[in-house]
């Protein structure tokens, strides 16, 4: 009988190990916590030693010195770490994309140039293996944006916990993608007269300003039917149309992807007409070179650092100052890596962005707080403050050095299991049983 | 009128000389990363005509020679990455899967200023590599970074020769898939190296019988005179492989695709050899170190096409472990530019000691291209390439100060100019960004398939 039990509880924990590897994670934990003793990085209100910070569910309930900590949280001693809001990344293809070499599973580029009303919330694929081996890195939000055409759709803005984009997704809707036509020559081989090239930049702008004024107007048309549908024909639903309410009504921004000095010029005149509209640019590769004027015209700004110099002649730190010239010029920066599985990165390029000229305490602020406010979501995220979203993280080091260690990650809440297919197959490989050959 | 002759000499020659020249420097109270013997406090380092002749403390400078006082700071060996193709004009011959008969050698554009931007990053060698299209591609040339030297003043002078292998998408995709032939598969690839190492064995075999019978002829001037047996260089260099004269590095990815290589190997007694990429190394990690093969990888990359899927960050870390010379290669003139860092992640990733960290940018590359005895770690007589920080190398708020071949200080952090290009086209216009140069940032090109993707730009085939 004793032998039948032991056997039984074999099969229990030998069966139980085995789902438990099926999965690509553990469960996570969820409900109240108490972190002691670390050196608490708010980000908006200075930095604690020895702090406290207390989590009861989904929330930051407490960042302090000292607080009662009642028998029911769980404690976890962070004597000798740092903690940090959770990293967001400003711009990835995050869950939009496997293998990009693979196009079956590539759903960030959909056919069409004017396609206002294609969500990446939709697309977002909330298993991607992508996306655990990304958040125990510390980045626990991103932006997952469309890429393709002119209008290229909407980018969502996700915290990297959950089953089902509707409970990962911070924003739905976060920002309209769009590029704008360059005035520029391709490159070398491009032949065209300045004439010619002109004429096309000019005819390009002028569809994409009829477009604007065509949403406008159907904005205009809705909104009087809806205020007084009496009497009048019901207009027909454009779903193009529609998705463009929210962004000619500056409910939401508009990321402009633009790089070269003369592309971010002509971006700026262009913005300059679209007085109903909110703006950020990305990429701003040249941003530099031109910072007063994206300082003045005020457009938030979505770079990163690690990038070759743009032109034959460019100093070769030109990429990692960026941010730092462009912070100094009055420009508000946030970090973008622009990638997909390696979005893990964004933090390096932050460092980058710290040691040449942005400085830690504003390369901190650009991984969290300014990318918060410029989506629009500073009362959830980007900082340790009571009442916030609970996105951190802890580490045993500053977490932009790669020496460092990721101890610990909670987003929303949720005390994310530290473990992923890289994690995984190092478990598995570092020390391969040498009886399985 | 003499004067005058040699200031023209030196005008029209002056880059060249300076290539030629080995440097003399005092590097003072560094903290010294020797790789070998260990970190090193108020250590200088002295160097004289390009060989490093002394490691000690309060050392005095010859007359004559440069004193660098770098208290505080960090003097590691010059970076070596094992996998390039930063500054090649031609990258892919595509059009067969063998063609081990071209090189590197005059693919070489020495007025590069990518070359300059990797010095900047504390780079001092890269191994210049023929792409990844076919099975056995081009031959590699090992570079020291003197930038404003000509193609032979890049030369890594004694370098044994190297090929590049590919294994696995590429080969398949551009041969298979792109026009037709063999291999289209992992099947074929195996299939395709040993056809060819067979029949450079049977060419050899011919070749020596003709070569004597024909001696034979022309001393006796009787009978019929033999066929001829032409001389064929790509079974020739075959052959140089599989007698060890060329080393191989391979680029491959899948686990099983390496045991098919290095069974292959074994087969023809080829030993020392390199996997390149090899991001599912770790798989076999204990196979690679009982055939003693070495792999090149990147820190990481994975994703970015199906074969580099199931890969993972610790790569590095488990070889490291096992046991396997492993080192972090860039591949891309973005990556190449802070290899530090890329090394800085197998601590991360892995728990790699600081020490192997560097070595997997240092020796390690060094040992896999057959420069080891030369380069790769600060030790007396090895060669006097060095990179200076401000602090040390793998934290990301450290910066390379100055980066040393031979001596020679070819990057200086307080003296580089905005605009450190040697080759400037005079009409192009450069202020209107027409010359906006293809940005690289992450694994948006690969580079090894350069040149090759016209192949597969008209093949109907799908993904």
């Amino acid at each position: 009988m004793k032998k039948l039990l032991f056997n039984i509880w074999v099969c229990i924990v030998v069966l139980g190990v085995q789902s438990a590897t099926a999965q690509i994670t553990d469960k996570p934990g969820f409900g109240k916590y108490a972190i002691t003793g670390g050196t608490i990085h708010t980000v908006t209100n200075g930095t604690i030693e020895d702090g406290v910070l207390l989590i009861d569910g989904e929330k930051i309930t407490f960042v302090g010195e000292n607080a009662r900590i009642s028998s029911d949280y769980e404690r976890i001693d962070a004597s000798g770490k740092h903690i940090y809001p959770g990293f967001i990344d400003s711009r990835t293809s995050l869950g939009l994309v496997e293998i990009s070499a693979v196009p079956v599973t590539v759903d960030n580029q959909e056919i069409g140039q004017l396609n206002p009303n294609m969500l990446a919330f939709t697309a977002f694929n909330p298993h991607s293996a992508a996306v655990p081996v990304t958040r125990v890195s510390g980045v626990t939000t991103v932006i997952s944006a469309p890429s393709s055409g002119i209008i290229s759709g909407k980018a969502a803005l996700m915290d990297l916990w959950g089953y089902s984009p509707d409970s990962m997704a911070v924003k739905k809707s976060a920002a309209l993608v769009m590029s704008l036509p360059s005035a520029n020559r391709r490159g070398w081989w491009d032949n065209r007269s300045d004439k010619e090239i002109k004429e096309a930049y000019e005819r390009e702008i002028k569809e994409i300003n009829e477009y604007l004024d065509k949403a406008r107007f159907y904005d205009q048309m809705m909104t009087a039917y809806t205020n007084d549908p009496g009497g009048k024909k019901r207009p027909d639903k454009d779903p193009r149309m529609e998705a463009m309410r929210e962004v000619i009504n500056g409910g939401i921004p508009v990321i402009i992807g633009v790089n070269r000095e003369q592309e971010i010029l002509d971006a700026i005149e262009w913005t300059k007409d679209q007085d109903d509209m909110r703006f950020i640019f990305y990429g701003v590769n040249e941003g530099w070179r031109v910072a007063e004027e994206i300082a003045e015209a005020g457009i938030p700004c979505l770079v990163n650092t690690l990038y070759t110099p743009t032109r034959g002649y460019d100093n070769y730190q030109r990429p990692y100052q960026n941010p730092g010239l462009l912070h100094e010029a009055g420009v508000k920066v946030a970090i973008a890596t622009g990638e997909t599985e390696n979005v893990r990165n964004a933090p390096f390029n932050a460092g980058y962005a710290a040691t040449y000229g942005l400085g830690k305490e504003e390369a901190l602020k650009a991984i969290t707080i300014n990318a918060a406010e410029i989506f629009g979501v500073e009362d959830l995220l980007g900082s340790l403050e009571e009442g916030k979203q609970a996105n951190l993280l802890i580490s045993d080091g500053d977490p932009f050095e790669p020496l460092s260690q990721i101890e610990q990650v909670f987003i929303k809440g949720y005390k994310i299991p530290m473990d992923s297919r890289h994690i995984q197959l190092y478990e598995e490989f570092l020390d391969r049983d040498a009886v399985n050959k | 009128m003499k004067k005058l002759f040699i200031i023209l000499f030196l005008i029209a020659f002056g880059a060249d000389l300076r290539a030629q020249e080995a440097g003399s420097v005092l590097i003072k109270n560094a903290t010294v990363i020797t790789v070998t013997n260990g970190d090193l406090e108020n250590t200088d380092v002295l160097v004289e005509d390009g060989i490093i002749r002394e490691i000690g403390q309060d050392l005095t400078a010859p007359k004559g020679v440069m004193t660098i006082d770098a208290t505080g700071k960090f003097l590691m060996p010059g970076i070596i990455d094992a996998h390039s193709h930063l500054n090649t004009v031609d990258t892919n011959e595509g059009r067969n899967p063998v063609t081990a008969e071209v090189t590197m050698e005059e693919s070489v554009d020495p007025y590069d200023v990518a070359i300059y931007r990797a010095l900047a990053g504390g780079v001092t060698s890269i191994h210049l590599m023929h792409g990844s299209a076919n099975v056995i591609g081009g031959q590699g040339e090992t570079l020291k970074l003197r930038y404003g030297s000509d193609q032979d003043g890049l030369r890594f002078q004694d370098a044994p020769r190297t090929i590049k292998f590919a294994l696995g998408e590429n080969p398949t995709r551009v041969h298979g898939q792109g026009n037709g032939v063999q291999p289209r598969t992992r099947m074929g690839v195996e299939q395709v190296i040993r056809d060819h190492f067979d029949e450079a064995l049977d060419y050899k075999r011919n070749r020596e019988e003709y070569l004597e019978a024909k001696a034979r002829y022309d001393r006796r001037r009787r009978g019929t005179p033999p066929v001829p047996v032409a001389e064929n260089l790509r079974y020739e260099v075959l052959l140089d492989i599989i007698e060890g004269e060329i080393l191989v590095h391979c680029h491959s990815y899948r686990s099983d695709e390496i045991l098919m290589l290095m069974r292959v190997f074994n087969d023809y007694g080829i030993k020392n050899y390199t996997f390149q990429h090899a991001n599912e190394a770790f798989k076999v990690a204990p196979e690679l170190a009982k055939n003693g093969a070495h792999a090149s990888v990147f820190s990481d990359w994975w994703a970015y096409k199906f074969e580099v899927y199931y890969s993972t960050a610790f790569n590095a870390s488990i070889l490291n472990a096992n046991g396997v010379v492993a080192s972090i290669n860039s591949d891309s003139n973005e990556l190449i530019r802070h290899l530090n860092h890329e090394a800085a992640k197998t601590v991360r990733y892995g728990m790699t000691s600081e020490n192997d960290a560097i070595k997997m940018i240092t020796l390690n590359p060094a040992k896999q291209l057959g420069i080891d005895d030369k380069v790769g770690s600060i030790e007396e007589g090895k060669q006097g390439d060095l990179s200076l920080w401000s602090g040390h190398p793998l934290s990301i708020y450290s910066i390379n100060e100055m980066t040393f071949v031979d001596g020679t200080k070819y990057f200086d952090r307080e003296t580089d100019a905005d605009d450190q290009r040697i080759e400037v086209s005079v009409d192009a216009d450069y202020d209107s960004a027409q010359n906006f140069e293809k940005i690289i940032s992450g694994r948006q090109e690969q580079s090894c398939m350069e040149d090759a993707f016209y192949l597969l730009e008209e093949s109907t085939l799908q993904e």
